[in-house]
């Protein structure tokens, strides 16, 4: 702590001398002030100002230090990961941050040895996660380990935009097939091993992805990574925060990128959005094609009185829980936009996606169809479904995991759209019939799925009658 | 160049000169470049600095074309040719380019270069700076045979690897001999690694001294191996003409196979090779 304070006298008595002196520059013997560059974060012990913050929801206790179990030296990290069912947490996880701030820029990975009690993939292990914005999240995904000492290398994807790093070090784990075991760290340092070589980063995860859009949506880029090959012959890949990057648009008039990596389309046409990291190109890319504004729906115009709304600015709507579940196999995305005070929902790389409303769930009982207006780019060969669920007396949603549909006490029904109903460029008002296997039991409607292959905006969902 | 060449320990050598002269030409140059400074062979009579674009120069280097038997004897997978795609001169290097495509049966193309007939030599110092390719089943190499081959075939004419990589070991090169009683898994030589660099990122000098009697192996400055009559287990071949060869092979044996997560193409940068009596 004395380092940071007095690190902080001299940076600001160098604003200062750069506020008073108005006439004076920096001359050329001043160095600008750098934070430590400590490179240990756990030989035996805290290395200075490292600080341990467990996640919540995991098991507060399960990092401890180990002064029988160890690589070298006098102690070691511990790391007990809980069963399946552990009253003091689902899991192990934590933050090491120093927030003092360290510059890294000087290393090019962050080695550590380690073992377990048995065989086993931990989830995440890493750095650059304080809590705060994790702008240079790096992760290792996945990283198999077992029963003897083995050394591990996370390459730090460009160490000059580390000068002010605070996220030491980071792990989260959980029961492997539900099971609790330990793990040990130890020796935790970043290094300078000069043999982290052939960068090769990705957006997308490497894909050329294509995307039609149009004026106000915003979304973020997702699969960022970094890929070295290390001194061993194995390519390595981390998952890596956008900071790392360098985003540009071919055609700012039409869409625009930031530095978090959000794309906002700003206009009518086509643009490329690429990336580099530290003047390597990355792989993949989102090419869009934006259609510009759309044309607004009029204000439905039936009686509130007739209508139970869940997403509509028209009327009041209902509490619901989400607009995606992210179910597992899931691939669609979901964005709010909103264009001239009217909101919309933007579903992308549909392949299903549930909304659900349990809390609490619809009574329909005196309603007679499902309405929604949708509209979409994508051409007439298009598929959609729609299903409507009610959970049944039982409270709860049961579903077969391999089907997807019903069981127990639910009851539900599935409407296709048919493809030449859908019109490029348009918005098309979907009507279903509330009938079938919910005509008798619609007073407990708690779920929405829709399945289908097509980019759409959605609008107007409600249940009404006539 | 054979298979199962292991690496087998050797004593390091340190001659007085090659303490003393690196120290000399440190206090004189006062710089840590790569060439390398553990030599006594100081005539050039050989050098191509491949500075003229196209084709590499034909009063020099000749070309093994095709499988070869048995991938050149090492189930090796590539087809060599001669084509501008897989050897050129360019910008100041010679280019060796694998590249991953069907061709004559074979998945991939790359090129080896020789000197049989054009250039070769009895002793000197033998070197070359080069930027290797990376990832598993690259195999480049820059090595001798004994100029007498087609009348005493291999091992009995010799070999001297002077350069040999696998590059899914990025930091690790070997030099090894091969001759009758010591060849393929049976030859004799050694690896060096770099402690904190690797051969595919930057530049480095890769040669042998030769003389009667020894070859000394070495990479930039540092001298990592000796070997004399007294280290093999059969004949002392090396006093005869050998000539020189380059090539970039693709899996076989000493390798093993590219895999999935091989890039291609992949090149093998050659700046200069460099003959002196």
């Amino acid at each position: 702590m004395k380092t940071n304070k007095l690190l902080f006298a001299i940076l600001i008595g160098f604003i200062a001398m750069f506020i008073s002196g108005c006439q004076r520059n920096l001359s050329e013997e001043v160095k600008v002030a750098k934070f430590p560059n400590n490179p240990a974060v756990y030989i035996d012990g805290f290395s200075g100002g490292l600080q341990y913050f467990p996640f919540g929801g995991s098991k507060l206790d399960a990092f401890t230090v180990d002064t029988q179990t160890r690589y070298a030296g006098s102690s070691s990290m511990r790391f007990d990961v809980p069963n399946v069912g552990d009253p003091t947490g689902a899991y192990a996880g934590a933050i090491f941050p120093d927030n003092g701030g360290r510059d890294l820029s000087g290393y090019d990975a962050l080695t550590f040895w380690a073992k377990a009690t048995q065989s086993a993939t931990i989830n995440e292990i890493g750095f650059g996660n304080n809590f705060g914005e994790n702008k240079f999240l790096t992760t290792l995904n996945n990283m198999r380990i077992n029963t003897t000492w083995t050394k591990y290398t996370i390459p730090l994807p460009d160490p000059s935009r580390l000068t002010l790093e605070k996220g030491m070090f980071w792990y989260a784990e959980g029961p492997e097939n539900g099971n609790g075991y330990t793990f040990w760290i130890d020796e935790l340092k970043y290094e300078k091993l000069g043999t982290i070589a052939q960068p090769r980063p990705t957006i997308f995860n490497g894909a050329e992805k294509l995307e039609s859009s149009f004026i106000g949506v915003t979304s973020t880029i997702s699969g960022l990574t970094q890929t070295f090959n290390l001194v061993s012959g194995q390519n390595q890949t981390v998952s890596v925060g956008p900071a790392y990057f360098d985003f540009t648009s071919s055609n700012p008039a039409v869409a625009l990128v930031n530095e978090k990596g959000v794309v906002s389309i700003v206009g009518t046409g086509n643009a490329k959005i690429t990336a580099e990291l530290n003047g390597v190109k990355a792989k993949g890319s989102l090419s869009i094609a934006s259609s510009g504004n759309i044309t607004l729906l009029p204000a439905p115009s039936r009686p509130a009185a007739n209508v139970i709304s869940l997403f509509s600015n028209a009327y009041p709507n209902v509490p619901v829980d989400f607009f995606n579940g992210f179910y597992g196999g899931s691939t669609t995305q979901t964005a709010d936009i909103k264009i001239n005070n009217d909101n919309l929902k933007y579903y992308t790389q549909l392949n299903y996606v549930g909304i659900e409303f349990n809390n609490p769930s619809v009574n329909a009982t005196s309603m007679e169809f499902l309405h929604l207006d949708i509209w979409t780019n994508e051409p007439t060969s298009a598929n959609f479904e729609i299903k409507v669920r009610d959970r049944g007396a039982n409270g709860v949603l049961n579903t077969n995991v391999f089907t997807g549909g019903p069981i127990e006490d639910d009851k539900e029904i599935t409407y296709t759209v048919p493809s030449s109903q859908i019109t490029k460029g348009q918005w098309v008002s979907i009507d279903i019939p509330l009938t079938g296997s919910i005509a008798t039991q619609k007073n407990n409607l708690a779920q929405i799925v829709f399945v289908g292959n097509i980019n759409f905006l959605l609008d107007n969902l409600y249940f009404y009658k006539n | 160049m054979n298979q199962g060449n292991q690496s087998i320990p050797k004593r390091l050598f340190i001659s007085v000169q090659s303490l003393l002269l690196p120290t000399l030409f440190f206090l004189f140059l006062g710089c840590s470049d790569d060439t390398q400074k553990v030599v006594n062979f100081t005539t050039l009579v050989m050098q191509d600095e491949f500075d003229k674009n196209g084709a590499p120069d034909p009063n020099l280097w000749g070309f093994d074309i095709g499988r070869g038997q048995n991938g050149w004897g090492n189930n090796e997978l590539q087809f060599y040719t001669n084509r501008s795609k897989n050897v050129t001169v360019k910008d100041g290097n010679l280019v060796i380019t694998a590249e991953k495509e069907s061709f004559s049966g074979a998945e991939y193309t790359s090129a080896r270069l020789i000197t049989k007939g054009k250039f070769e030599q009895t002793y000197g110092r033998f070197e070359a700076r080069m930027k290797l390719p990376w990832g598993q089943g690259l195999w480049p190499a820059f090595w001798m045979l004994g100029s007498d081959i087609d009348t005493n075939p291999w091992p009995g004419a010799g070999e001297i690897d002077i350069m040999e990589f696998r590059g899914q070991n990025p930091s690790t090169m070997l030099g090894t001999v091969h001759g009758p009683g010591y060849s393929g898994g049976q030859s004799i030589g050694k690896s060096y690694t770099l402690k904190n660099g690797r051969f595919d990122t930057e530049f480095h000098v890769f040669g042998v001294e030769w003389g009667p009697n020894y070859i000394n192996f070495y990479v930039d400055n540092v001298l990592y191996n000796q070997l004399t009559p007294a280290d093999l287990p059969g004949k002392w071949v090396f006093d005869k003409p050998f000539y020189l060869l380059l090539n970039l092979a693709v899996g076989g044996s000493f390798v093993g196979s590219p895999n999935s997560e091989t890039v291609f193409p992949q090149t093998f940068l050659i700046d200069y090779v460099r003959v002196y009596k």
